[in-house]
């Protein structure tokens, strides 16, 4: 676990914990008193059906919202406590993509790099471009990129600053089986070094062979997904089925 | 601090050259302020201009031609929802104002470069009788125009009648400062100059400016988490 762009600084955090997290939208209810450890080293698979508050706790642990009631800890600390440095070890990648159409790939790396105040931007940029497997179009602007070239140009800008939180909203969409398995090779990496990865999918069968463990969201509730031989998606249907009584 | 204004310059230059290359809100500011003018001039202009109607038309196609370009540069962040993605830089947000706010401001001061002289040529507006006075005056309402319309605009980039929103919100709050740049325009332009009022008008200007932009570092940042 040590070593690596996400090895752990002094005063970095090796879990995340989630406390009794309530989050409400007018009268709806996002999130009800989830609660939730997530340690260094971990794939967590967040799994439940559209609109059960995947993205909502992804918001939450990425300090984008605050939770109506409970709190968040990262290491020892709140968001509030950490202040604005906690956000630089946080690596969000959104179902919308956070890029800009106009720049290039290299622009948009380089700008992201920039906000970030990563050290050695040029070097850290080009290795980026590898690992999305766009050296060769490093020039060319992003919103000319298929949306499968788009997601891998996002998850390597997600990824640039090295964070030790890696949040992940539906990573593997419009990935061809090549990107797929590249994609799963590199959050196997990722937990080779430390990251703590929380990765709301519904692309059961690709997560199966990557995750740690999975938990599921149904109507702002969690429930875990029993460990098991079986397939995810199996396991998963099983944990929905008894958390609807 | 540094950092702070660092990533404000990161956020503003990448404004600007992505403007740079869709030349999009520059073009549609400009060919709107100068419509404006021109309509005004053929509707106040017979053998000389009406007293004092090229401050009040100045400031109208200023603010208005600024509006266009508030609505359009948060519209750009909300397109792959990038304003989530500064807000989760580790900066403070203000930054992420402050960024805004700067592309804007220099933005609106190249549109006023060529709406400026073309008040002079079909008003007959004095520009060079207090130059210094009035580029204050230009560069402390834009400013204050500015600052107040870049806090409105990022409040109501998900607020889905925020083209109607928009400038209910901001004509009412800038008035003042519309006012001020009026009045102290006009006293620059009169046939019988007072540029000591023009002067008062400045410091209320830059006394409104400290306020506006002020309480938007303050605020900016609880407003934008949801």
């Amino acid at each position: 676990m040590s070593g690596g762009p996400h090895a752990l600084a002094p005063d970095d955090f090796d879990r995340v914990s989630v406390r009794d997290v309530s989050r409400t939208f007018g009268r709806r209810r996002a999130l009800a008193r989830v609660s939730l450890d997530c340690r260094a080293g971990e794939i967590v698979a967040v799994l439940g059906p559209n609109g059960a508050g995947k993205s909502t706790l992804l918001g939450i642990l990425a300090t984008l919202m605050r939770p109506s009631d409970g709190e968040i800890r990262y290491g020892a600390r709140t968001a509030a406590e950490a202040g604005d440095g906690l956000r630089g070890r946080i690596g969000v990648l959104g179902h919308d993509l956070f890029l800009y159409g106009e720049l290039t790939a290299r622009e948009n790396l380089r700008f992201f790099g920039r906000l970030y105040d990563v050290s050695d931007l040029d070097a850290r940029v080009d290795a980026a471009l590898a690992a999305a497997r766009l050296s060769d179009r490093a020039d060319d602007r992003a919103g000319a990129f298929s949306r499968g070239l788009r997601q891998r140009l996002a998850l390597e800008r997600a990824l640039l600053h090295a964070p030790r939180l890696v949040l992940l909203d539906e990573p593997f969409t419009g990935l061809d089986d090549d990107s797929a398995a590249h994609l799963s090779a590199r959050l196997r990496e990722l937990k080779l070094h430390g990251a703590i990865v929380v990765m709301a999918t519904h692309d059961f069968e690709t997560a199966d062979g990557v995750v740690d463990r999975a938990i599921c969201l149904d109507n702002g509730k969690l429930r875990d997904v029993p460990a098991g031989a079986g397939p995810l998606r199996e396991r998963y249907r099983q944990a929905l089925r008894e958390a609807r009584g | 601090m540094t950092r702070t204004l660092q990533a404000a310059w990161t956020i503003a230059r990448k404004d600007l050259r992505i403007e740079a290359r869709s030349r999009e809100l520059v073009y549609t500011t400009l060919f709107f302020a100068v419509a404006c003018l021109l309509v005004f001039a053929f509707a106040f202009v017979r053998e000389r201009p009406i007293d004092n109607a090229a401050a009040g038309i100045l400031w109208v196609a200023l603010a208005f031609s600024g509006t266009l370009a508030l609505g359009r540069t948060f519209e750009r962040e909300r397109q792959g929802e990038t304003l989530r993605a500064l807000l989760l830089a580790p900066v403070e947000r203000g930054a992420v104002y402050l960024g805004k706010l700067i592309a804007l401001l220099l933005l609106m001061a190249a549109v006023e470069m060529v709406v400026v002289p073309i008040v002079g040529l079909l008003f007959s507006a004095p520009l060079l009788r207090a130059p210094a006075l009035l580029a204050g005056l230009l560069a402390l309402g834009t400013v204050g125009f500015a600052a107040i319309g870049t806090l409105f605009a990022a409040m109501l980039v998900r607020a889905s009648s925020r083209d109607v929103l928009l400038p209910i919100l901001l004509y009412p709050m800038t008035a003042p400062l519309l006012i001020a740049g009026v009045q102290g325009t006009a006293a620059i332009f009169a046939d019988e100059p007072n540029l000591v009022l023009a002067q008062n008008w400045l410091a209320m200007l830059l006394f409104f400016d400290a306020v506006v932009v002020t309480v938007a570092l303050w605020v900016f940042g609880a407003v934008m988490t949801e």
